[in-house]
């Protein structure tokens, strides 16, 4: 007898994962305008927001699709766009405008070659800093990456959990790769996922202050059109919500935007760690060279070669601990990635310099091989 | 229209990395034939700045600078500018875009231009929808079409933006449109602008079979028609954006017979595709009143 298929398992691409994902995170509002190789995340949403009575909007750029995506959230509604390279540097203003006025929304970014118009149509991974220090100004990032289309899936809706819990802008960076090869994507109970809400605010709209001191340093934004009145500014401001010039009261909330990342760490960061425990070499990877230096560990146990993997899902805030507890029990690091090393810097200064970090770069707009993991892994011992 | 003598010298060669019929290499075409060797592009992200391709395949003999989506009026200004300087007035520099690197991201960069009146041509070949992307709407998709981000159930209800208006606006010195289907009034208009000094707009409808679902040996009929039934009128805009001229000398065709052959349009019913041509009546209408209007004008002392 024939099987019945599964109603939950579906072959998708990755941007059709992030687009499913999104829907039932519950986001009610996309604004983007188009960009390879993230389109389809849009052509998706063209579709099935409007079904469900969300909003579309393609916008006439890409600044303007960050401004909308903040309107829209303002009014509690889940908001997202989703672009590439060019247009996250177009959108950095605003970026940093939600990380300011502590707007929660969501910023795909499916990263192509880089710098410029570079290679639309090839991955890369070198929005990685762009995505840390892109908007001026210091502030607190959540930046999430995923390796697959079940990840991507997975890291959409938890996206939009971390925006609303820690109120603001969270980015999810793919690659060309992972948003463009389909594969089995397995869709969870749509009961059975966690969503987080944010909060709002219980005292009366005479008593409210948007920004008011609060135990977990997050604010409490109340709905546009709930009869709360407060300002909304990207100028240094008090607990009102407007601006200030008080230096005491400046420099409370610019150190708060950092503090409520810092202090949330271990909610926030999450790493990947395969055969790490007898490890002699441990390959630091994500997004889909991970995919590539999964395959190099067990080629690497196949040649009688310790080696184990350790995959960040969370890029930002940077899992120092992990890669400082990782750099404890191996002899070298590995640290393969489709840029010119902006994350074994990081790797560098988390593992205080207790071990030797091998690069395995390429810009080329091809993905990483196992093959060239292995070989540096064999470098490095 | 009077016949153009229509230079044989190819400034764009076969060998490019368009679609089948499409118009706007059309455009390009014969719009270098009227510019001459001496023209500077700057492409936007667009179709055609992959149309003209790698060296030593590139199918283009002038130079080009490919910039920034929301940029090439603004590079054109600057390159101009710079060619000024270093003696060079001969050069023409021409901005060469698609309709969402003109109408939607690149219009701020234009409108500054236009109102600096910055000695650059700029030509908008309009293909009506993000193509290279992959069909995706822009403000220049006509009403009632479909693209992929204006799927069927609930396909484009919003006009086109009406470019030449905002252009007009601006007072700058030449706009005109222009189409593939009538090579010698497109070459006479980018001959006409090139020896004008100050911001010319040039905006050419561009049929893209790919993403209007047109076989691709209709390209150049459906530009015909396009004109014909008045859908896209031929027309100059002189004396700073004050004198209006159209050419009414075709006879019109049904707006039907310009929609029914695309796919983009479809899913448009008899009455829906009645109430288009309504609107492209009155849109007819209102520029044959400025036409008239303009007549009754002193024109601009030169």
């Amino acid at each position: 007898m024939k099987k019945k298929r599964a109603d939950n398992i579906c072959m998708m691409q990755g941007n059709q994962a992030c687009a499913r994902g999104a829907m039932m995170a519950g986001c009610r509002f996309f604004a983007g305008y188009p960009i390879t190789p993230s389109s389809e995340i849009a052509e998706n949403l063209a579709l099935s927001m409007p079904a469900v009575g969300g909003r579309f909007i393609q916008m006439e750029d890409e600044i303007g699709a960050m401004g909308a995506v903040i309107g829209a959230s303002l009014t509690g509604l889940k908001s997202m766009t989703a672009t590439s390279g060019p247009g996250f540097s177009l959108k950095q203003e605003n970026i940093g405008y939600a990380a300011m006025a502590e707007v929660p929304c969501v910023v795909v970014n499916v990263q192509r070659g880089g710098p410029s118009t570079g290679m639309p149509t090839f991955p890369a991974q070198m929005d990685v800093q762009q995505a840390r220090w892109g908007s001026h100004g210091d502030r607190g990032v959540i930046a999430l990456s995923a390796s697959s289309a079940q990840e991507t899936f997975e890291q959409t809706i938890r996206a939009f959990n971390l925006s609303e819990k820690y109120m603001m802008p969270v980015i999810l960076l793919v690659d060309e790769v992972v948003a463009h090869s389909t594969e089995k994507v397995v869709l969870p109970d749509p009961g059975g996922i966690e969503l987080f809400n944010r909060k709002q605010p219980t005292e009366s709209p005479g008593e409210y202050l948007p920004y008011r001191e609060t135990d977990d340093g997050i604010p409490v934004l109340a709905r546009f059109g709930t009869g709360y009145r407060y300002n909304v500014t990207g100028l240094c401001h008090d607990e009102t919500g407007f601006p200030t010039n008080n230096p005491e009261k400046i420099e409370k909330l610019i150190r708060r935007l950092t503090d409520k990342i810092e202090r949330h760490r271990k909610d926030i960061t999450h790493c990947h760690k395969i055969m790490l425990e007898d490890a002699d070499v441990a390959i630091f990877a994500y997004g889909s060279v991970a995919r590539s230096a999964r395959r190099a560990v067990f080629l690497c146990r196949e040649a009688g070669i310790k080696a184990g993997l350790i995959e960040p899902t969370v890029l930002w805030p940077f899992p120092s601990d992990e890669v400082l507890e990782t750099a404890e029990g191996v002899k070298a690091f590995v640290v393969a990635e489709m840029n010119l090393g902006q994350m074994a810097r990081e790797v560098e200064l988390a593992s205080k310099c207790r071990v030797e970090v091998h690069r395995l770069n390429r810009v080329d707009g091809r993905l990483i091989t196992p093959q060239q993991v292995v070989e540096k892994v064999r470098e490095a011992l | 229209m009077r016949p153009a003598k229509i230079p044989t010298e190819e400034l764009m060669t076969s060998g490019h990395l368009a679609c089948q019929g499409c118009g706007a290499t059309q455009a390009m075409r014969f719009a270098l034939k009227a510019m001459g060797p001496k023209t500077a592009l700057v492409i936007p992200a667009c179709c055609w700045s992959v149309i003209d391709g790698p060296f030593p395949h590139t199918s283009l003999k002038v130079p080009i600078c490919h910039t920034l989506f929301e940029a090439a009026a603004s590079t054109a200004s600057g390159l101009k500018a710079g060619l000024e300087m270093r003696g060079d007035t001969e050069t023409v520099v021409m901005a060469w875009a698609g309709d969402g690197g003109t109408f939607d991201i690149g219009i701020q960069a234009l409108s500054g231009a236009a109102e600096r009146n910055e000695d650059i041509m700029y030509c908008c070949y309009d293909n009506e929808a993000y193509m290279n992307t992959g069909i995706q709407r822009s403000s220049a998709t006509p009403v009632g079409a479909w693209t992929t981000t204006t799927p069927v159930a609930h396909y484009k209800k919003r006009p086109k933006k009406k470019i030449i208006d905002i252009m007009a606006a601006h007072s700058i010195p030449y706009i005109a449109t222009a189409s593939v289907a009538y090579p010698q009034d497109l070459i006479e208009k980018f001959r006409r602008a090139r020896e004008i000094k100050g911001t010319r707009f040039m905006h050419v409808l561009a049929p893209c079979p790919t993403g209007w679902k047109l076989a691709p040996e209709l390209s150049v009929a459906m530009a015909r028609l396009a004109v014909t039934s008045r859908v896209f009128p031929l027309i100059e805009v002189t004396d700073n954006g004050s004198t209006w001229k159209v050419w009414k000398d075709f006879e019109q065709t049904p707006v039907a017979d310009y929609m029914k052959p695309q796919g983009r349009f479809r899913h448009l019913t008899d009455k829906e595709i009645d109430s288009i041509e309504e609107e492209v009546d009155r849109n007819w209408q209102i520029m044959l009143s400025r036409e008239r209007l303009s007549a009754d004008l002193p024109g601009l002392e030169r």
